[in-house]
């Protein structure tokens, strides 16, 4: 491992072959040597500041890290970075190749440091601010528990977004697939949910998240959206959401949002449910018939949705007659 | 001495001699062997290749080639298959179509994957080319019926419609009978991908009747068993057939017909759909079965014994079948009597039938693959998917079939070790790119460090696409790759380590590529201005949907990265949530 510090402060060393030797001057810089043997252009200098990256020379005292962190405020780093990297013009991402002839790596002369050197996820030690939601081992959904780094328990991979990596198309077919075979899933279901009902009408209404997962249904991932008026449609992953409340919010924001509505929609009490709107939600169901979303249970709707219709609520009249029947009688219950 | 062989051949004769030279990659030698010939040959260039819609505008390429008859785009990155590209990101066609129009009117053939099609756009089409022969939509999506009736009602000489795996809004069942009763051309019609209301069949089948040249046809899920002998009854000739769902009630009559009707295509050598499939109707495929190449069961949920009785009853099986595409509902087992009956094997695909599951519902092991490639030397394409692995199984594999070109393997629970040894995957990774030096694909999974890098870095000089996903342990890995692989040309890499140091480094080798996707890595916000700063010739793309970049500091990561070159510098039809990097766009926000 190529790094040293010596005792005297600001040394700056350049040239072509062998190592680099820099000083830290100040005990924000930390620091990063990549050194390859063999080739003249075969390195590259990095400084990991506290708070970011540059592309730099020597021991570049760009104004040091002074608690805030980027490029935006450290203006001299930057033009020390550009006036280097113009100079290393040549260097920047040239013949780095690691094999010599021998097509091996030559550990002998040097090594790169690697993220054990540094401790880093890395990115809470880079940055002053908060460490970021989204972690390596995986993209989440916001209604997901988080999932372990390292790795070392099985995550349910229903977790991860895109993962494992098969194609909508298919995806959409297992579904179907596992909705067409499962008939007894389902009459189980039919059987507990009179009891059930009343339970999950509430969690519905406090707009909670149910606490089975969803098991027995498949991945129901992404459906499609359109909205009478919109020509393109769009997908929402039925995954990310829990009850109808979260669904219509996002929806709203999917589509209200771009229609140019005011933020604080956000946090009022989704209208498309509660038939204040002069649209309304709906939805397709297996058997081909248009039902007005929020008449069953969640985890029902999550078995037999196949796509959604944000309708004008003119056009209602067009939905299956038991639509009415039912409107009248659960409206008071939808919330 | 050039001038001397440039004037020893009029253009007519160059002109003649470069007709047959129809590959990309000859053709651009072609053109720069001299301007004369430079010039010649943009002339007759008639098929234009672009695999990223965004690396040139259209006005650049109707300058360079004036008489193009066929184009092909590409637009999303293939991520986007795995919804990790958010909706409204990009790959609209009109544009390409808008300018084409004018400057193409003898345009014959479109195909496009992964792009946003919209209804207007395919109208835009059917109005503009008097010519028009080939739409191919793979993967596309933003059109309706609508769009479709307008194409069969003015294309009157279209040869081939293919939507394979597009999305499509469902407006009407009547498009199909847009098709004038004059139109006779059809030669190959893909409509797998609609939805139950979007096909009439009557007219469905008067178009059938009506075109004798019809080669090609795999119709949707919504068109039911006993339909499908109507169908072959009235187009014997053809040679790539996919079934709507096959299920139905086991009966006499309906069997024999359906039977009979398979029998009388003399020429069928390709199968394809098998939705729902009732294994009691296989055996109508018997008397195919023998002169089959190429067979798709990978939406049939059919059972190891099926496969293997299907197999057995057809003697000749073996020896002409090239892909086979199952679930693994298929089994080990299943895939063992392949690899005993099928020598000729080149193409594997097996999907999981269960994907979420935590636990294996079926026995589908490395040792299917193993089997495979123990029995059929001539494996070139493997996609599979699974849940344990070997480093001991993936050197078996490497050593049997060195002819390997594609290589996906996709355990499914991320960072799965060796279950033998519980070690990483590394050294099986490494004998694949080392014994297959022809590897042009290749895609990771399991429990990886840098160490698999540095072998694909080291023996994978003839890697094209790489994909990785929850591997290595830092930017050394990236490192390896970027400047090891020579021929590499697309990167797809989520939820690695990798950050700055490793891109930065190797700045340039990615004007040699396509394009690199990163989501969930450690790239900062701050490299990624650095990148679009000084690589005037790569557009940097950062996408994050729920707040801007800058709104953060700089050595934040960012969420996901699209880098890709480009002559037309930063595209213009950016939505919201995606912010490039290129300078002069950053001024005019």
């Amino acid at each position: 491992m190529i790094m040293s510090e010596n005792g005297e402060g600001g040394g700056r060393t350049r040239g072509h072959m062998g190592p680099i030797i820099i000083t830290p001057s100040t005990t924000f810089f930390s620091l990063l040597i990549l050194h390859l043997t063999q080739n003249p252009y075969n390195f590259l200098l990095f400084l990991v500041m506290e708070g970011g990256l540059v592309l730099l020379g020597g021991g570049a005292n760009g104004g040091g890290s002074g608690g805030s962190s980027g490029f935006s405020t450290n203006e001299s780093a930057m033009s020390e970075a550009s006036s280097y990297l113009a100079e290393t013009e040549l260097e920047l991402g040239l013949g780095l190749s690691i094999g010599g002839p021998t097509g091996k790596i030559n550990k002998a002369s040097g090594r790169i440091l690697t993220a054990k050197d540094f401790p880093v996820p890395r990115r809470a030690s880079m940055n002053g601010g908060t460490p970021p939601s989204v972690t390596v081992s995986g993209t989440k959904r916001a209604a997901d528990q988080s999932v372990p780094h390292d790795g070392g328990s099985p995550t349910a991979t229903s977790q991860v977004v895109g993962w494992p990596p098969i194609r909508s198309y298919r995806m959409n077919s297992l579904v179907n697939n596992n909705q067409a075979k499962a008939p007894r899933a389902e009459e189980e279901h039919k059987g507990i949910n009179e009891e059930e009902e009343e339970e999950e009408d509430k969690a519905i209404k406090d707009g909670s998240k149910l606490k089975k997962p969803n098991e027995n249904l498949g991945h129901i991932g992404f459906i499609k959206v359109n909205m009478d008026g919109i020509r393109i449609g769009r997908k929402v992953d039925l995954n990310a959401h829990s009850s109808y409340h979260s669904l219509a919010s996002a929806l709203e924001n999917m589509f209200l949002r771009s229609a140019g509505a005011e933020k604080q929609q956000l946090t009022m009490p989704s209208r498309l449910l509660d038939g204040s709107s002069e649209f309304v939600l709906t939805y397709e169901d297996k058997e081909g018939d248009w039902m007005l979303v929020g008449d069953v249970p969640w985890m029902m709707f999550l078995t037999s949705v196949r796509r959604l219709r944000i309708m004008k609520t003119s056009e209602v009249n067009g939905l299956a007659p038991r639509f009415h029947e039912r409107n009248r009688t659960q409206r008071s219950k939808l919330i | 001495m050039q001038k001397e062989m440039a004037y020893s051949f009029p253009d007519e004769v160059l002109k003649h001699v470069f007709s047959f030279i129809q590959s990309d990659k000859d053709r651009n030698a072609v053109s720069l062997v001299c301007k004369s010939w430079y010039e010649i040959e943009r002339w007759c260039r008639r098929k234009v290749f672009i695999g990223n819609c965004y690396a040139v505008s259209p006005r650049m390429v109707i300058r360079r080639f004036p008489e193009v008859r066929s184009i092909e785009l590409k637009g999303k990155p293939h991520f986007a298959d795995f919804n990790l590209v958010p909706d409204g990101w990009g790959g609209y066609v009109l544009q390409w179509i808008a300018e084409m129009a004018g400057a193409y009117p003898w345009l014959g053939e479109i195909r496009l994957k992964r792009m946003v099609v919209t209804d207007e756009s395919l109208e835009l089409i059917a109005k503009s080319f008097k010519n028009f022969k080939v739409l191919v939509l793979f993967s596309c999506e933003g059109f309706s019926t609508d769009g479709l009736a307008a194409i069969a009602a003015s294309c009157k000489n279209l040869r081939e419609l293919d939507l394979r795996e597009s999305e499509v809004d469902d407006l009407s069942g009547h498009w199909l009978a847009q098709f004038p009763e004059t139109c006779t051309s059809l030669v190959s019609l893909n409509i797998s991908c609609l939805g139950s209301d979007e096909v009439s069949f009557s007219a469905l089948e008067r178009l059938v009747d009506r075109c004798p040249n019809l080669r090609s046809l795999q119709l949707n899920r919504a068109v039911t068993l006993d339909k499908i002998a109507n169908i072959l009854r009235r187009a014997p000739q053809l040679v790539d057939f996919g079934t709507g769902n096959y299920a139905a009630e086991l009966q006499p009559d309906v069997f024999s017909n359906l039977a009979g009707a398979f029998s009388s295509c003399k020429e069928l050598k390709s199968l394809s759909g098998f939705w729902d499939v009732v294994p009691a109707y296989l055996p109508a495929l018997y008397s195919i079965c023998p002169r089959l190449t190429s067979l798709n069961l990978s939406y049939a949920t059919i059972q190891s014994p099926d496969l293997i009785k299907l197999v057995s009853h057809c003697p000749r099986l073996q020896r002409l079948l090239f892909l086979i595409q199952v679930l693994d509902y298929v089994e080990d087992s299943g895939l063992e009597e392949l690899a005993s009956s099928c020598k000729d094997l080149q193409e594997l695909r097996v999907f999981p039938s269960d994907p979420f599951g935590v636990e294996p519902n079926v026995s589908l092991t490395e040792q299917g693959l193993v089997a495979v490639s123990l029995g059929c030397p001539k494996l070139q394409s493997v996609l599979y998917f699974c849940r344990r692995m070997s480093n001991a199984a993936l050197v078996t594999i490497a050593q049997n079939c060195p002819n390997l070109t594609r290589f996906r393997l996709c355990i499914i629970e991320p960072k799965t070790p060796d279950y033998l040894t519980l070690e990483p995957l590394d050294a099986g990774f490494g004998a694949i790119v080392e014994h297959c030096k022809d590897l042009r694909r290749l895609s990771l999974s399991g429990l990886l460090t840098d160490h698999v890098f540095e072998y694909i870095g080291t023996y994978g000089k003839k890697l094209e696409m790489l994909s990785v996903a929850f591997a290595g342990d830092s930017d050394l890995g990236l490192h390896h790759v970027l400047s090891g692989c020579e021929s590499l040309r697309k990167l797809e890499i989520r939820d690695c380590p990798f950050g700055d140091k490793a891109l930065l480094a190797n700045a340039a080798k990615l004007e040699t590529m396509r394009s690199l996707w990163m989501s969930s890595c450690a790239v900062s916000f701050g490299a990624c201005k650095l990148l679009g700063q000084k690589m005037p010739k790569l557009n940097v793309e950062v996408i994050d949907e729920t707040e801007p970049p800058d709104s953060r500091p700089e050595s934040y990561p960012v969420d996901k990265l699209y880098i890709y070159r480009s002559v037309a510098g930063p595209r213009f039809d950016m939505p919201p949530f995606v912010w490039s990097m290129d300078e002069a766009v950053k001024i005019l926000h």
